[in-house]
């Protein structure tokens, strides 16, 4: 495989392996977690890496994850003193520990080969060259198989927790009563971002882990309306942008996971226009589509009232509707032709008279008013 | 350390604490709207602005990046309110898609800038993790301007933002423009935000927010009390860690700033007097080994009243622990009953309530059913 592709593979894998524990914590509106534990988990890879003196050991991994979790464990406590609401224990913890984890890189800086911009931006294109070999043979590069990893681990676990995690996430306090112990499937979910976060790291940086965590899952919740479609749509959400920000970042030789990120939101962006039910296209469309509906009711309503009626010769006649119900002319030509159209109405002569079809719906516009 | 000598350390100082001021001040507000995330999410949305400023006026001069700075971060905003108010997309997925986002436009931006043969974009990175070494007495100046812009319209409109921050729906009812207020909160917020991204950084800017306020928060209950102390504690921190971090060497001073801020909201956590946890853990002290001797007597009693004649009739263990919640000290209690005279030990593992002990279970009970 060419670099190229390699990375292309790379950012797909994590994209999706992102996306899978991001979708329930879009669903538990914890997403902004993903921001404090991927900034948080710093000062756990320093500190590893001060013990082993090795970028690719997997006890950086480990070391990271549990301070993700210790993250987590901190925002709660916070939050259980009931002192500091929820948003402000975030966002107190997670500065604090990247200060830390900032503070000891620069304190050691000439013996450490990591900085905080790596951390931060990450930096796609040089994944390639950490490979992992097996007895002198290349078998593609290390972020790959890592990232594949915990895309299995986190799909295997999420399959066999499904029950449990749905559960905890739309309805903590039956998950409780049941015996499911949300607390625990809690921080199962919190050490599957940690180590995901992590994993994810110096491949493409903490800023398109959340961006990735969240935006395929939002746009997912924007089109799905049950949970497995939602989960199964933020996955290949978060592949196709993976591979549009990939393309640009090739096309215009800028940031990869910048790019990446960027066409998250441009994801994001087009179905929130676009989505076929809640987009706000649809919306408008809806919303004027209503405004049509009721004028015509009105009209049906205002020509049965008057119909057989002496003055009907003039309140019914098709050029003076407009001053009878108070429109707009544009409006009113629009409105008693949508009415005809529908078989609501028909002309005679000068006059517009409803039809029996005509004359059943603007009773029933009549009964829901008088109901109401 | 000749404070007033050093000019670049007199610079930094002033500038850390102007923004420690601003972000203080305002970050109270966000902090009781329940909006302490916003901070985070201007800071990293405003880096497309600074990238974009750079591109068309091709210079570093701290006003125009700001602006465009501050232009970002309100758009960014704009999208999030757009966004929950017409989707059902939870308000914070809908900011933390906004933060990550934007930044990430941003860095694609700003590498776009960096492959151009230009001399003057080396430094925009500083925006990224802050450099406040790197400040100059222009930017200083820059950030007094508009910070005490901020702190004016703050005290203006005093009564409005309180309004806002504490109840939305009367204001309304009052006729008072909210909506445009919310805005112009968040405008003020866009530019304290600002102020700080040279001296801490993208990431460190939302503490700056967030931390004064919820140490100030435990110190009082009250509003004007908790924006002063916020800011003070803001102006503390940041003159406090620019002063270290150039004693100390190879101390960053936006982390430093961020610690001393985090040092602050914890020993305020502990002690604030009031809400504080250590009176919380004294007050529990004091109050747990009486709620479980309570419970015990009680049970004593209601089993002695079973045999009026004997009083001396002594009732195991095995009964008191099953009339008792799991993984109760039943020993330890019986113990201290019996230090206070209110329980007898009548035979091995056998209790009897005292005159005194039956005498005060009566008054407990008359309490309860009198009530």
């Amino acid at each position: 495989m060419s670099p190229e592709l390699e990375i292309l593979a790379i950012a797909v894998v994590t994209a999706v392996a992102a996306a899978l524990p991001g979708t329930y914590l879009v669903l538990r509106r914890t997403a902004m977690v993903s921001d404090a534990i991927s900034h948080a988990i710093l000062p756990g890879i320093v500190v590893a890496f001060f013990l082993t003196q090795n970028l690719n050991s997997p006890l950086l991994l480990v070391a990271a994850a549990a301070t993700g979790v210790l993250t987590v464990v901190l925002i709660e406590a916070l939050i259980r003193s009931r002192l500091v609401p929820e948003d402000a224990s975030i966002g107190i913890v997670f500065p604090a520990l990247f200060s830390i984890g900032v503070i000891l890189i620069s304190r050691h800086a000439s013996d450490v080969h990591l900085d905080t911009d790596a951390v931060l931006l990450g930096e796609l294109a040089f994944a390639p060259f950490q490979r992992l070999t097996v007895g002198g043979i290349d078998l593609g590069p290390t972020a790959l198989w890592s990232m594949g990893t915990i895309l299995l681990i986190n799909a295997a676990l999420i399959i066999l927790a499904w029950k449990e995690l749905k559960l905890a996430t739309v309805d903590a306090s039956l998950a409780a009563l049941l015996g499911f112990h949300p607390l625990v499937v809690h921080y199962g979910l919190m050490t599957m971002v940690s180590v995901t976060a992590v994993g994810a790291f110096d491949a493409v940086g903490s800023i398109l882990v959340v961006a990735l965590m969240i935006a395929p899952p939002a746009t997912a919740y924007l089109l799905a309306e049950r949970l497995g479609p939602m989960i199964g749509l933020a996955a290949v959400i978060a592949a196709v942008a993976a591979t549009m920000g990939w393309a640009a970042a090739m096309a215009l030789d800028v940031s990869i996971a910048g790019s990446i990120a960027t066409a998250c939101g441009v994801v994001f962006a087009v179905a929130f226009l676009m989505a076929p039910e809640r987009g706000l296209v649809a919306q408008a469309r809806r919303r004027s589509g209503q405004r049509v509906d009721f004028a015509v009711r009105m009209l049906l309503v205002h020509l049965l009232h008057h119909e057989l009626t002496p003055e009907a010769a003039e309140e019914c006649r098709e050029d003076g509707l407009y001053r009878h119900l108070g429109w707009r002319e544009s409006w009113t030509r629009k409105v008693v032709g949508k009415a005809e159209h529908r078989n609501l109405i028909e002309r005679r002569a000068e006059l517009v008279l409803p039809t029996d079809q005509g004359r059943r719906v603007a009773d029933a516009a009549v009964i829901g008013f008088s109901d109401s | 350390m000749d404070f007033f000598g050093d000019y670049t350390l007199r610079v930094v100082a002033l500038g850390s604490g102007v923004l420690g001021a601003a972000a203080g001040a305002l970050g109270s507000f966000a902090y009781l709207r329940r909006q302490s995330l916003v901070g985070d999410a201007l800071s990293h949305a405003a880096l497309p602005g600074i990238a974009i400023a750079f591109l068309l006026t091709g210079s570093k001069a701290p006003l125009p990046i700001m602006l465009g700075a501050a232009l970002a971060g309100w758009i960014a905003t704009l999208a999030v309110r757009l966004v929950v108010r017409r989707s059902r997309v939870p308000y914070d997925s809908a900011l933390g898609m906004a933060l990550a986002v934007f930044f990430g436009l941003g860095l694609v931006l700003l590498t776009w800038i960096q492959k151009r043969p230009d001399a003057a974009q080396a430094g925009l990175e500083s925006f990224l993790f802050g450099q406040a070494a790197s400040l100059l007495r222009e930017d200083v100046v820059a950030m007094t301007i508009l910070g005490a812009a901020c702190l004016i319209v703050l005290a203006l409109l005093w009564k409005e933002f309180k309004l806002l921050s504490f109840d939305t729906e009367f204001g309304e009812s009052l006729g008072r423009p909210m909506r445009r207020l919310d805005g112009l909160f968040t405008l003020l917020l866009v530019v304290a935000v600002v102020i700080g991204l040279r001296t801490v950084g993208v990431v460190l800017m939302s503490a700056m927010v967030v931390a004064p306020a919820a140490a100030a928060r435990q110190l009082t209950n009250r509003l004007a009390p908790m924006v002063i102390i916020a800011a003070a504690i803001g102006v503390f921190s940041g003159v406090t860690g620019a002063v270290l971090s150039s004693v100390v060497p190879h101390l960053p001073t936006g982390p430093t700033i961020v610690l001393v801020l985090s040092t602050v909201v914890v020993v305020s956590l502990v002690f604030a007097p009031k809400r504080g946890l250590l009176w919380r853990w004294i007050r529990l002290g004091r109050l747990q080994p009486a709620a479980a001797l309570e419970p015990v007597l009680m049970h004593l009693y209601a089993l002695a009243q079973q045999h009026p004649d004997e009083p001396d009739h002594g009732h195991g263990l095995a009964v008191l622990r099953t009339m008792s919640p799991v993984g109760a000290d039943l020993e330890r209690v019986l113990g201290d009953l019996q230090a206070r005279g209110l329980v007898n030990a009548v035979g091995e593992g056998l209790w009897a309530p005292t005159p005194i002990g039956r005498r005060e279970a009566e008054k407990n009970l008359d309490r309860v059913v009198g009530s």
